[in-house]
């Protein structure tokens, strides 16, 4: 079997408060292969960001990873030194945040932050790099490439500086994407615009795209694989198309039947009772139990792990287990 | 029905007060020292201002611990022979009523500027263009030309006979802006809450509004702003009366005994510099401490509230 | 959220300009005014000319040659206009016209506020820098306890601390006065060029940014905190940039715009402060020179003394505006939680 390109096995990211340490992200795993596009959706709290940015060990204080390996490049890179990890970050692995207006240094041009990344990895000479540059904002389709580079992030609207963001972290031609929220900021109509951006490039130069969201409708449009992520947890993982069509776990379930498309024709949203327990009231079973229709006895005091299913889905879940 | 005292004593307030070493330690020390300003006429052992207990043949002795020094005279005397110790207690006593005092004047023209200014618009742009040049100018630079002009209107002599409330006049006048500033921003986001909307349709009058509803929720940001001023306060009082535009040598305030002592470090005597000097520098580094603390514990209410 | 100044159309830019070099010339105006009236009511012009010495007759006459029984504003009016050519009045103590006095003083001040600042901007921004990126470290706490205590020791105290433990203890540096001084283009007295006078201005110089230091050391401290908690430097960290950079490009130019403000302000300060600590050195600049005048109640050179220091700061306060306006702060709301 061909090597993964990125392996994460059991991880555990603790936030290490004065008085207590809670978990932000239990027993994490899953993988992707090279140039493939993997969707993390989940709703807001459940972890998915602290996921994306341990990937690069880019968590902000106190946030700890405590457990489990981060596999990629034959290494653990949840282990490695601070300059291997500054070598890999925005070179092999590149990021892309929600709101390009606050990702963008407000009083640094474009081009000064497009350069910047390259001179960090790469060793071309200025006139080299300018060219790359060039090359890349004409691949997201940016007009007069040109004169942009000494335009300022304000100058743009947020579609281009969208575009802007995916062009920088196209400059190195990373083995992977990681995309957090990249269309939240954004208007509907250029969301769409965006998505099919991130696809065309993933599907050309082979990248691996991880895209972490809670819109299941963007996600089932672009990815080949969905990790369902409740409480920290990976509560299911499938193929896309499984899971959008024959979701297994409770909460996926009651996520799909929630969309306005699923209404119905009493008109009013299938909404799912209660909410997603705060991280400091963590429940001792399995943490989508107090709010689950299909429960057991089991589901209070033991914890589900992932199992395969015959259709390929892996579910954490008893209700599921022995099923199909 | 909780009393106010069992209240208090399960308050957060106390919680994180008791919690902080720097909080409890810098109080402490303000009440003692406080304790020492204001018990200065029993605590001390020798009154300065009674010129018949002094004699100038104990001018310049040592503190208690040098060869000439004597027990009668702890940390030494100063150059009319008064003794160290008791003329630093009172002059503490004088620095700390001079600040509180011009921190109560500035408070008050601060407050009634700020309110007239938050709450009337016409007034707004006046009041604000002065305090915003006054401000430019630095305080300190105010203060010393009001009392260079108050000291050549009322002369050198006239000055020191009233130098004490002057001073408080001084320094209360140039550091209003400060507080008006302060109201004012208060008072402008008090405006658009509800509550004031309400009153003003039921009826009631410009300066009820102000007066019973707006000014209780100023208050805090001023609680913020005030104990830093005070140490402020008690240094511009040093400043001046180094300059000889403040207290004079006949009531001295550790101002202008600093300044006296000064020339002696070359003679050798420093401890009648360096005694008052120590004594001013813990003064304000506490209310200083203090102050830090009382902004920490406020702040985040005041974002929350 | 506005463009920045750099950008708007030029006529605003314009505007702008103009409405600010408006209100500083009204603001001078009412300085004048009032130094004016100060010196109209306290001053005496006679004795300023003639001294002391003159008969109630020959007083009277020369009060009438002088025009002191004009209306008011036909004095302010004649004030003004000789201000404008360069005339303050005459000081009765030097016998000379204020401004002679005022030139001439004027290098000392000037040379010391300059190497008070040099030590202000070489050590509050590495410092202020360095603590905000380890807070927690040992240095970085003894820095900040340091500053508290500076902020709590009046120039003064410092400056005569300074004499005490460097002069009198440990005879290393004089105590008083300028040193040597060389005269450079004809009339400025430096004492920068000679060892002496460099001697010389060490202690002043340090006492006198003892309060301003701390002040800085502060705000960069915080300004630098608060800019690294942003999302573009968290963005700059993702792309792997040396930490170096990401320091001292990304995060320290955002830093730098909120410091500019304050700092054209403080240095208001820093003006005050020098009249304390030439006072402590008998240092012959414009500070000490002000304190000697209200002494001698020679109304002429005080007042001068604080229509040149307020035009100063009006100069100052107005430039910093501008170029406050030029790197306009509405580019920095961006990025910022």
């Amino acid at each position: 079997m061909a090597e993964r390109l990125l392996d994460i096995k059991n991880l555990d990211v603790d936030f290490l408060l004065r008085e207590k340490t809670l978990r932000a992200v239990r027993d994490v795993s899953l993988s992707i292969d090279k140039g493939q596009r993997l969707g993390i959706v989940g709703e807001s709290g459940a972890g998915k960001s602290v996921l994306g940015f341990s990937i690069i060990n880019l968590i902000s204080k106190p946030g700890k990873i405590t457990g489990g390996e981060i596999m990629f490049g034959g290494k653990d890179i949840s282990k490695c030194s601070y300059d291997e990890m500054r070598k890999i970050r925005g070179n092999h692995i590149s990021m892309i945040f929600q709101d390009p207006m606050m990702t963008l240094n407000p009083v640094l041009t474009i081009g000064t932050q497009m350069m910047e990344t390259i001179m960090a990895h790469m060793d071309v000479s200025k006139k080299e790099a300018e060219a790359i540059c060039l090359e890349k904002l004409k691949k997201v389709y940016i007009p007069s490439p040109e004169k942009r580079l000494k335009q300022y992030p304000h100058e743009f609207s947020g579609g281009m500086r969208q575009r802007i963001v995916i062009a920088i972290s196209l400059l190195t031609n990373p083995e992977l994407i990681i995309a957090d929220e990249p269309t939240t900021a954004l208007d509907v109509t250029i969301q769409a615009e965006i998505m099919e951006l991130l696809l065309e490039l993933c599907e050309t130069d082979n990248m691996g795209l991880i895209l972490i969201t809670h819109d299941l409708a963007v996600v089932s449009e672009v990815t080949q694989r969905i990790a369902v992520l409740y409480a920290g947890r990976v509560v299911e993982i499938g193929p896309t198309s499984q899971i959008i069509e024959s979701p297994q776990h409770p909460y996926t379930q009651g996520l799909l039947k929630a969309l306005p498309q699923m209404a119905g024709s009493s008109n009013r949203l299938n909404q799912i009772p209660g909410m997603m327990p705060s991280l400091f009231q963590m429940p001792d079973g399995c943490p989508f139990e107090p709010r689950c229709e299909h429960k057991l006895d089991k589901c209070k005091k033991e914890i589900p792990k992932l199992t395969k299913l015959a259709s390929g889905t892996e579910v954490a879940c008893f209700a599921r287990e022995g099923g199909e | 029905m909780r009393s106010r005292w069992q209240r208090f004593r399960e308050s957060f307030f106390l919680y994180s007060f008791l919690r902080d070493p720097m909080a409890y330690v810098s109080f402490a020390i303000i009440v003692v020292l406080f304790i020492g300003a204001f018990g200065a006429p029993v605590l001390a052992p020798h009154n300065p201002y009674d010129p018949t207990t002094i004699d100038i043949m104990d001018s310049e002795l040592p503190p208690v611990w040098s060869a000439e020094g004597s027990t009668k005279f702890l940390l030494g005397t100063d150059n009319m022979g008064r003794d160290m110790l008791s003329t630093m207690l009172y002059g503490m006593r004088i620095s700390i009523i001079i600040g509180v005092g011009a921190v109560a004047l500035q408070a008050f023209l601060g407050i009634v500027i700020g309110l007239l200014s938050g709450y009337i618009s016409k007034l707004d742009n006046v009041l604000m263009r002065i305090a915003d040049v006054q401000l430019s100018f630095s305080t300190y630079m105010i203060a010393i030309f009001i009392g260079a002009i108050f000291q050549t209107m009322f002369g050198v002599a006239n000055y020191e006979k009233i130098a004490a409330p002057l001073l408080i006049l001084i320094i209360g006048l140039a550091e209003w802006p400060q507080y008006a500033r302060t109201v004012r921003a208060s008072v402008l986001a008090e405006r658009r809450k509800e509550y004031v909307e309400a009153a003003r349709v039921i009826g009631l009058s410009k300066i009820r509004i102000m007066w019973r509803h707006i000014l209780p929720n100023t208050l805090s940001p001023v609680l913020v702003i005030s104990t830093v001023q005070v140490a402020n306060a008690i240094m511009s009082e040093a400043a001046l009366s180094f300059l000889g535009l403040g207290m004079p040598m006949s009531k001295p305030s550790l101002g202008s005994l600093i300044t006296a002592g000064f020339e002696y470090i070359f003679s050798g005597s420093w401890w009648i510099t360096i005694f008052p000097g120590f004594l001013l520098v813990l003064l304000v580094l506490v209310i200083n401490l203090m102050g830090d603390w009382v902004r920490d514990y406020l702040n985040p209410k005041l974002y929350k509230g | 959220m506005g463009l920045p100044f750099r950008l708007l159309p030029k006529k605003h830019m314009f505007a702008f300009t103009v409405k600010r070099i408006a209100q500083a010339l009204l603001v001078m105006l009412i300085i004048s005014m009032i130094g004016f009236s100060i010196k109209s009511a306290f001053g005496d012009p006679v004795r300023e000319l003639v001294g002391e010495r003159v008969t109630p007759e020959e007083r009277a006459q020369i009060r009438e040659r002088l025009g002191l029984n004009d209306p008011f504003m036909v004095q302010y009016g004649r004030f003004l206009k000789n201000a404008v050519q360069g005339d303050l009045g005459r000081s009765f103590f030097f016998k000379k016209p204020v401004t002679e006095v005022i030139i001439a003083k004027a290098p000392a001040t000037l040379e010391l506020v300059f190497c008070a600042s040099l030590i202000v901007i070489l050590f509050s921004v590495p410092l202020g820098i360095y603590s905000a990126i380890h807070p927690k470290r040992f240095f970085s706490r003894f820095v900040m306890g340091g500053s508290i205590v500076g902020v709590s020791m009046p120039v003064f105290l410092t400056a005569i601390m300074l004499i005490y433990i460097f002069s009198v203890e440990l005879k290393w540096l004089p105590s008083f006065g300028r040193g040597e001084t060389v005269t450079i283009f004809g009339w400025w007295e430096s004492g920068m060029l000679t060892w002496d006078g460099i001697k010389h201005l060490i202690m002043p110089s340090i006492a006198l940014s003892s309060i301003m230091l701390p002040l800085f050391i502060r705000l960069i401290r915080s300004e630098m905190m608060e800019v690294l908690e942003s999302e573009y430097v968290k963005y700059a960290w993702a792309k792997g940039l040396m930490p170096r950079r990401v320091w001292l490009v990304h995060a320290f130019k955002n830093t730098l715009l909120p410091v500019i403000t304050v700092g054209g302000v403080q240095l208001g300060i820093m003006v005050a402060f020098t009249i304390l600590t030439e006072t402590v050195f008998q240092w012959q600049g414009m500070g000490s020179m002000f304190i000697e005048s209200v002494e001698r109640a020679d109304t002429a050179l005080m007042v001068s003394y604080i229509v040149v220091v307020g035009a100063i700061f009006v100069v100052v306060n107005t430039i910093v505006d501008l170029i406050y306006g030029l790197v306009n702060p509405t580019v920095r709301v961006a990025g910022r939680k």
